[in-house]
């Protein structure tokens, strides 16, 4: 039913708009002073009188959360406000202790930022950020058997709100944003960006038009879509939500605007039921804080903490290094993988294309056994692999100077991962070194040709093809120490040789 | 009737000063725990008919003064050590039941103490018990108590004003030496100029407000209900101050507030604002407040008459204002973590029913009220328009303290009215708040002092408004003007037809 | 000014509030007596006038990032009309 309409959706333009909430990496959470380490804490264990919104008690701000609003904000192109003030945000539910949220609301700490979008196809495009504002995280509530059961340790965790205006026009287009974002994120060390664990939370605003309500400035209704885990997840809803508005359109009917929930098994948006009927939220100033002042001093010195982000990095790469797209933008998605291929080309050095082969070698065999360690597809674990940059270039370095050859360092490598040892220990140890004593080369090729009178024929009569059987034959009987250079050039000379 | 306490060769240790009383201890004339033990038989001899306390913590009590009795012996001389105070039941004491006078808070038991209270404590207090309030210190008269009304000492039919009523009461019938109140709109100010005592709402951001359970967040302050100012100065000296737990509290350090007490107010230039005389006040309050101003000319104050222009205008923006602010202070009752549940079982069904419940009339007045000053549509022309309006009445005050250094007004335009007269008729009793009110909105300070009698023989008040941070101003005219005087050596009659 | 009795239900359902009919019509009543009164202020020229929701001059009144022990979860949960295992329990969150 939905893939029959597809055809039709150049008719249709997609718009989304994002609302991206983050945990910030904050020691103690937003207003009081209780721990934010509540992963796998039993319930209600990291609160206090403050966050359990006890009568009487009152907020405090966190100023690391500050800064580190500031400093995302910064990072994503925004102008940062001279007055913040918090707000509160009225609305009832048994996971939002004092019945308001603290928030911010007219005067947001950061606004007007812009991000520019690398799509896989090469093109960019430029998403607006509306604004970007902090606040406080609610607790969260688990149903059952006709009960809920609330649990208050992450209510007053610092919540950081992005919010994009209606620029993205694809499914991929989010999806690079996200991955942009959360990659801007963990460069800056304020979240850790983990949609999984609730620590990144993605709420597109989906909405189809015709070229006619584009001409005329004019928006569909809006499908908020809520609950989303993953940014697989964020894509194949909003894929999934523009289709099925198209079909409604397309079949007479009207997108309702409706909040919706992911259902992850069947690839689906589902209607969810309203919390709550009202919509009004009362903002008004928050009385208990004053509000924030932020000096050109101040926020100059946030910017100066800023670290290269993502996007100036991939270009110095392409730039200084000549890397290649492909490995440059593998290599700066996460700081953490940046700043290992820095360390091992400061190790290796920058010349005769060094960084490229040493970025061949990282995004190729390194992320290879990160890959296959069972800990998930997470390229952090980067952090705690027992190489060291410096390691990995004295491996390198140990091909270059043909002590070993390129597969036998494939081979070094994964003892390195596994033990952590030097590589000139590894090779020494096992015995690795290359052969490149013409004499044992020669003694291989002679007993080689002896052995396949056959094939030699046929390789003097004309069938040059068989060159790559004996050279096979050659490294075998090496056990593939033999340097594939000499070992070729000997070879050739003695199958010439008539 | 009234007697001269000073006609009596010695006070009973229940009648003396909490300065008194400290002199007392400190010249080993009588113990804490002996000075208690008698504060605590006034109170089963009169609070039967006066019910100014919600509940007496009688055994913690002689237990705190055992302890300052020890640490006097040791050596100890703490600025309150061994004083026994009451303490308002809006502020959060550790262990010890705090529910704001409400249904809703019955049976909670804060796990931490307000600062104020914190200090209180520090400094050697024995707390005697909390005292009874309008339902969220929201009223005028401790009617909107959920539990009782408190009766005014001067007249048993009369209120003690409120909100801190019981506070009043309390201090007024010599059942406390002095007492912790609280002020959003007058409820310190107002209850002591009825029942005949001092009550000091220090400026804004001059005592912490953690703990203190929020009505009104930016009018809220925690003030002291005494026998005399020097008390009041005393009770300051101990609250005041910065802490990192209420980020509205101002850094500048507290002075010594009782050296401000120099009996000299030469020079000290008074305003008569125009607008605190008005049609409909009780003649003799008019006539007391005026007297009194006079008297502190005579002492050689200069007398200048000036204009607060918006006065009129203070009372509906302090009613959109504070209730703005109440309806998401008071949201948090919703019977999940703390204090009531009605018990039915849907979630937001249960919200709905325990607040319905659990609140009483005024406070669901004022949350409806607050709610709808907030809500879509009605933003700008209630609350955004009254925190304008604010501006504009605390202009008034900064204009006006460039004239003068002191506001001499009434506190209440009438002496205590009856219980029942005013509860069916919300503007009318909001209309008691009239003059107090407006040091709220602005941030100011103010006491009022007793300033003379009425017919009936009520008491009434003087209020003196200072500018922000001015409280050694206030509290050196308020001291000058009480050494002149005797009316706060009337001791009230603890009858009426309640008794 | 004159406030219905469907408005004071829509109050009474955005704060949460549950009244009984006769609460209802004496709300109305009362809450048009106070807003009639409080039309005083709609006079005041405001045009240029900021307002005031804090009194005090502060700005950027911060804390350290620094955890500090809260409360353990019986005390949490101490005054907790009902709880069960660890949690806050209240009656299921859906209706209508």
């Amino acid at each position: 039913m939905l893939a029959a309409t597809t055809k039709s959706d150049t008719r249709y333009e997609l718009v989304v708009g994002m609302e991206v909430h983050v945990q910030l990496l904050t020691r103690s959470k937003m207003f009081c002073r209780c721990a934010t380490d509540y992963a796998g804490a039993p319930p209600n264990t990291r609160v206090c009188p403050v966050c359990l919104g006890m009568p009487g008690t009152l907020p405090v701000i966190n100023r690391d959360a500050v800064e580190a609003t500031v400093k995302t904000g910064l990072a994503l192109g925004c102008e940062i406000a001279e007055t913040a003030v918090f707000a509160r945000k009225n609305y009832t539910y048994p996971d939002l202790p004092k019945g308001y949220q603290i928030s911010q609301f007219e005067l947001p700490l950061c606004i007007h930022g812009r991000v520019d979008v690398d799509l896989p196809d090469g093109s960019t495009s430029p998403i607006r950020v509306r604004r970007v504002h902090l606040e406080e995280d609610t607790g969260r509530s688990v149903h059952e058997g006709g009960y809920s059961y609330v649990d208050l340790n992450r209510a007053g965790v610092p919540l950081m709100e992005i919010v994009t205006e209606a620029d993205i026009h694809s499914a991929e287009q989010a999806y690079a944003f996200l991955t942009g974002l959360r990659s801007v994120l963990r460069y800056l060390g304020v979240s850790s960006g983990d949609m999984e664990k609730g620590a990144m939370r993605c709420e597109p605003n989906i909405s189809v038009r015709t070229p006619e309500q584009k001409a005329r400035g004019e928006y569909g209704a809006k499908v908020e879509v809520k609950n989303l885990n993953s940014f697989r997840a964020v894509r194949s809803a909003i894929e999934y939500e523009m289709r099925r508005q198209i079909d409604v359109l397309q079949s007479g009917g009207a997108v309702e605007q409706v909040n919706m929930g992911w259902d992850e098994e069947r690839q689906r948006t589902v209607l969810q039921r309203t919390k709550e009927s009202s919509d009004d939220y009362r903002y008004f100033p928050e009385p208990d804080l004053p509000p924030l002042a932020l000096s050109r001093a101040w926020v100059d010195e946030i910017r100066a903490e800023l670290p290269e982000l993502p996007g100036a990095k991939r270009a110095r790469y392409i730039r200084d290094w000549g890397l290649r797209p492909t490995e440059a933008d593998a290599l700066t998605g996460e700081s953490l993988v940046a700043c290992f291929f820095e360390g091992a080309v400061a190790a290796y050095g920058e010349e005769d294309g060094k960084p490229q082969r040493m970025a061949n070698w990282i995004t190729g065999e390194l992320f290879r056994l990160i890959y296959a360690d069972g800990e998930g597809q997470d390229l952090r674990q980067i952090a705690d692999v027992r190489i060291a940059p410096a390691q990995l270039a004295a491996l390198l370095a140990l091909i270059d100077d043909k002590t070993i050859n390129p597969n036998t360092g494939k081979k070094v490598l994964d003892i390195m991962y596994a033990t952590g040892d030097d590589p000139q220990d590894i090779v020494a140890r096992e015995g690795l070194a290359m052969v490149s004593d013409t004499s044992v080369i020669d003694e291989a090729v002679a007993s080689i040709l002896a052995a396949n009178p056959a094939e030699l024929a046929r390789y003097r009569g004309g069938e040059t093809k068989l060159f790559g059987f004996f050279m096979g034959q050659v490294m075998r009987a090496t056990q593939g120490k033999a340097d594939p250079n000499a070992a070729r050039q000997r070879l050739q000379e003695l199958l010439d040789e008539a | 009737m009234t007697h001269d306490k000073t006609a009596q060769d010695k006070r009973a240790l229940h009648e003396l000063t909490i300065h008194a009383a400290l002199e007392g201890m400190r010249s080993g004339e009588f113990t804490s725990v002996q000075l208690t033990q008698a504060l605590l038989d006034r109170i089963a001899a009169v609070d039967g008919n006066v019910k100014a306390y919600l509940r007496v913590t009688a055994e913690k009590a002689l237990a705190q003064a055992e302890k300052a009795d020890r640490r006097r012996a040791a050596g100890d001389d703490a600025p309150l050590l061994g004083a026994p105070l009451a303490i308002k039941d809006v502020l959060a004491t550790s262990g010890v039941e705090t529910t704001c006078g409400s249904r809703i808070l019955q049976g909670f038991m804060p796990p931490y103490t307000a600062t104020a209270v914190a200090r209180l404590n520090d400094a050697g207090m024995v707390m005697l018990g909390k005292t009874n309030t309008d339902e969220f210190a929201m009223g005028s008269s401790t009617e909107n108590s959920a539990f009782f009304t408190t009766h005014n000492p001067w007249d048993f039919d009369r209120v003690p004003g409120g909100s801190s009523g019981g506070s009043a009461a309390a201090v007024a019938a010599d059942e406390a030496l002095g007492a912790l109140g609280t002020d959003t709109g007058g409820s310190v100010r107002q209850p002591a100029a009825l029942c005949g005592v001092v009550g000091l709402k220090p400026s804004y951001g001059r005592v912490s407000r953690f703990g203190l359970i929020a009505y009104g967040s930016s009018l809220d302050q925690i003030g002291t209900l005494t026998k005399d100012v020097r008390d009041a100065a005393l009770l300051l000296n101990v609250i005041a101050g910065s802490d990192p737990l209420d980020s509205t509290c101002l850094e500048t350090p507290a002075p010594d507030y009782t050296a401000a007490l120099t009996g000299d107010v030469r020079g000290l230039r008074i305003g008569l604002p125009d607008e605190y005389f008005i049609d409909g006040m009780q003649p003799e309050v008019e006539a007391s407040v005026r007297q009194a101003v006079a008297e502190l000319e005579r002492l050689g104050a200069e007398v200048v008459r000036i204009s607060l222009p918006n006065t009129d205008k203070a009372l509906p923006v302090y009613y959109l204002a504070a209730t703005a602010e109440a309806s998401a202070n008071l949201a948090r009752y919703d019977g999940v973590r703390f204090g009531y549940s009605a018990g039915a079982d849907s979630m937001f069904e249960n919200i709905r029913r325990t607040r319905g419940e659990g609140f009483g009339a005024e406070v669901k007045r004022r949350i409806m009220l607050g709610t709808y000053a907030l809500s879509a549509g009605y933003y700008d022309a209630y609350y955004l328009k009254a925190q304008q309006v604010r501006t504009l009445i605390k202009r008034d005050f900064e204009q006006a303290f460039t004239q003068v250094d002191v506001i001499a007004a009434p506190t209440s335009p009438t002496t205590a009215f009856r219980i029942g007269e005013k509860v069916d008729d919300p503007i009318q009793m909001y209309l008691t708040d009239i003059f107090t009110i407006s040091a709220n909105l602005a941030g100011v300070c103010a006491v009022s002092v007793p300033c003379g009698f009425d017919k009936a023989n009520l008491p009434i008040g003087m209020q003196l408004i200072g500018p922000h941070l001015g409280e050694e101003t206030i509290l050196r005219a308020a001291d000058a003007y009480e050494r002149a005087t005797d009316w706060q050596r009337h001791a009230p009659a603890l009858t009426g037809r309640a008794s | 000014m004159h406030l219905t009795q469907e408005e004071v239900r829509h109050v009474a359902e955005l704060a949460k509030l549950r009244l009984t009919e006769a609460e209802v019509r004496q709300y109305a009543a009362q809450l048009s007596a106070i807003l009639d009164y409080a039309e005083r202020i709609q006079e005041v020229d405001t045009s240029s006038v900021p307002p005031t929701p804090y009194v005090l001059g502060l700005e950027n009144v911060m804390r350290d990032d620094e955890p500090q022990p809260g409360l353990d979860n019986e005390a949490a949960l101490s005054n907790a009309p009902d709880s069960a295992n660890g949690f806050f329990r209240v009656r299921a969150v859906f209706e209508e």
